[in-house]
């Protein structure tokens, strides 16, 4: 083996060195968890920030998009939590009981946990760890195999987040809407880690929503481990509505058990650079996920989701739609792979993923793969790219639809398709109302 | 008086394909004209140039409508003065609801108009009754427009449209293609139901035989891109019997 060429240190891998080297004695958690911290830490020294020489960054170059490590984002202030207040207003009037994070840290006053169903528990992942339990430092290490370097830096700059355990067979009926504000006005990092356990049988519902000031510099690394018991059944749809000026890395490990149904749903519309990566783990036979997703996106905005499910077991079933609207100069990136394990017969999985490009200069990089080491299986995937159908545009203008119009009717038609495979429709209208936002701020 | 649509010496092209050659024709309010020709002879284009279809070269000649410019409008703009195509094919939309595709049309013309918008319940109850009429499930309403409709549904559905949106100039692209007699019936007597003395309508068909349910005031024969002959509904009858060779050796 040659020794692998290490690149010159950026200014921002420099800034993250340094920001550990400080952190690290005021980080929550005893000695195991430091101890985790500390090799994850290691990790990213020797793999550096993600860049394009990694396969699975490689239309996302965060060393060269990220130029500077911000500092972790001070706890918030009573100014801060009052702006916390009106977040997530895209869900209001949909009554979820709803978990608090500003700038990163767990805000139990502004969360609702009066009346919590028996059986479920949610606190701050910051408390959790300073208990220092043996299940945090296991979360805080990786149950799902994710070798990413982004990772390993929330592994060991992670200040708090929420930890949530559901009993088993106690079905949560409020869903549950962890809020993650961002009211930085000064250049600042906020780095989350969350964790969910889902007992065997039991239901929960959970709507993450991230979002932050318009023009704010401000960078989050988050994460959520989520482990999904058997025939237990989890719905997670998270929204990205960063500020203009922001890096969001979001990482989601999902660890599903045994004839378990896992929905996933992604919905991205800001921050400058955002990427979405998951890692599904399909552990247990007969199990079920949907993953699905839109991005849009416009000028100069860039969101990539790298998906990674693997099929572990037999007779698990997964589909996997991901859908991005770009207009202006923004670029959409979709990297699916689907991994077969040997034993995981009767595997049936089918990804598809597509791209509307409003402008000349917008651009979709699509690459999604299989890997398949069973031979009875069902594996399938597509990609298509393409603009707005003329035809079908001139037929709504014939009816007197102006272009604009018409053009946000197909769009919205386009974006339906696959708001449409959210099971609550709460949620479904309130996607299909940000799109809708959308589409009028494109005049 | 002003005539409903004047149309002189048109030509038209698509990608450098002469197909429109001084078209001439005048449609009065009131009236019905079918155009009947051969295949190729340009009656899909004249539909679509009078719709706004892009794509199309206008080379020469004009188009007025109530003696406005009809060339220089958007195909919205032109829908909003009261041009209305029923579509030879009529397009699926997945993810449109037809009533959502309804109410977006019918609100975005009153708009244009200065009219003021139709209250979703309002306009539920007109599309329902005139759903009704046309014998179309009302739970079709509700799929996504054209989607997975049969091909007559498809054109019940145009008729539809267009009499919710009560046009001044109904342009029939071979409505009848695609339809059983009882499907062809039951489009007929939606657009008769049309008539009207300030609606002209112009219906552009191969076959004489939607002509036995829609009867013309007068029939012309277009080819080569020319209306080559004009006469009574008689004329449809006799080229039922001769066929349109003669006119293409007319048009050469």
């Amino acid at each position: 083996m040659s020794a692998a060429i290490r690149p010159v240190r950026t200014q921002a891998e420099l800034g993250l060195a340094d920001l550990y080297a400080t952190a690290r004695h005021g980080l929550p958690g005893g000695k195991d968890i430091a101890a985790v911290r500390a090799a994850a830490f290691n990790h990213f020294v020797l793999a550096g920030l993600p860049n394009a020489r990694v396969e699975s960054w490689k239309y996302t170059d965060l060393r060269r998009l990220m130029r500077d490590a911000k500092p972790l984002a001070p706890p918030p202030d009573a100014t801060s939590k009052e702006e916390a207040r009106a977040a997530g207003e895209l869900l209001s009037g949909l009554d979820f009981r709803r978990v608090v994070i500003v700038d990163g840290a767990f805000v139990e006053e502004l969360s609702d946990l009066a009346g919590l169903e028996p059986g479920v528990m949610v606190r701050s992942m910051a408390e959790a760890l300073a208990l220092d339990e043996p299940m945090l430092s296991q979360g805080l290490g990786v149950m799902v195999p994710a070798d990413d370097s982004a990772l390993a830096l929330n592994t060991a700059l992670a200040g708090d987040g929420v930890v949530i355990t559901v009993s088993p067979d106690v079905a949560v009926v409020r869903p549950i809407h962890l809020a993650f504000v961002n009211t930085a006005t000064a250049p600042a990092a906020m780095v989350t880690r969350s964790l969910v356990v889902i007992g065997k049988g039991a239901r929960a519902t959970f709507i993450e929503t991230h979002e932050g000031r318009g023009q704010a510099d401000y960078q989050v690394n988050t994460a959520l481990q989520l482990v999904i018991g058997d025939e237990a059944k989890v719905d997670h749809v998270k929204v990205t509505r960063e500020g203009k000026g922001a890096i969001h890395i979001g990482t989601l490990l999902a660890h599903v058990g045994t004839r378990a149904t896992f929905n996933q749903w992604g919905f991205t519309t800001g921050g400058a650079v955002v990427r979405h990566q998951l890692f599904v783990l399909l552990s247990g036979e007969g199990t079920t996920a949907n993953l699905g997703g839109l991005s849009l996106l416009a000028e100069r905005q860039h969101a990539d989701t790298t998906l990674a499910v693997e099929h572990a077991a037999p007779g698990c079933h997964s589909r996997e739609v991901f859908k991005a609207v770009v207009d202006d100069e923004a670029r959409a990136v979709f990297q699916g792979k689907i991994t077969v394990r040997q034993q995981a017969q009767k595997t049936d999985a089918k990804m598809m993923t597509r791209a509307l490009l409003l402008s000349d200069d917008a651009e979709a990089d699509g690459k999604p793969e299989l890997e398949i080491f069973a031979d009875d299986v069902q594996c399938g995937h597509g990609a298509t790219t393409g603009n707005l159908d003329d035809q079908l545009k001139f037929y709504l203008m014939a009816r007197g639809i102006p272009e604009k119009q018409a053009e946000a009717l197909l769009i919205q038609a386009f974006a339906a398709e696959v708001v449409e495979t959210i099971e609550h429709e709460g949620v479904r209208d309130a996607l299909m109302e940000a799109i809708a936002g959308w589409l009028g701020q494109r005049g | 008086m002003t005539p409903l649509l004047e149309i002189r010496g048109l030509r038209a092209e698509i990608a450098g394909r002469k197909i429109l050659q001084g078209l001439d024709l005048k449609v009065d309010a009131g009236e019905i004209h079918a155009i009947m020709g051969p295949n190729g002879a340009g009656k899909s284009t004249l539909s679509y140039v009078l719709a706004g279809k892009p794509g199309y070269e206008i080379t020469g000649g004009e188009i007025l409508f109530k003696g406005e410019d009809l060339l220089a409008m958007a195909p919205d703009e032109r829908a909003a003065k009261g041009v209305f195509l029923a579509f030879q094919y009529p397009l699926e939309i997945p993810g449109v609801a037809t009533v959502t595709f309804l109410r977006t049309a019918l609100n975005a013309q009153r708009r244009k108009r200065g009219e003021e918008e139709l209250s979703s319940p309002d306009l539920l109850k007109r599309v329902r009754e005139l759903a009704r009429k046309l014998g179309i499930d009302p739970e079709m309403l509700r799929r996504p427009l054209n989607v997975g409709f049969s091909g007559g549904e498809k054109k019940r559905n145009e008729t539809l449209q267009m009499a919710l949106l009560e046009p001044l100039l109904c342009v029939l692209d071979e409505t009848d293609s695609g339809l059983d007699i009882d499907a062809l019936k039951i489009v007929a007597n939606g657009v008769n139901a049309l008539r009207a003395s300030e609606r002209g309508m112009i219906v552009i068909t191969h076959y004489q035989r939607l002509l036995d349910y829609i009867v013309p005031d007068v029939v012309h024969v277009l080819a080569a891109g020319r209306i080559v002959k004009t006469g009574g509904k008689e004329l449809a009858l006799e080229l039922e019997a001769t066929g349109y060779a003669q006119y293409q050796n007319v048009a050469a």
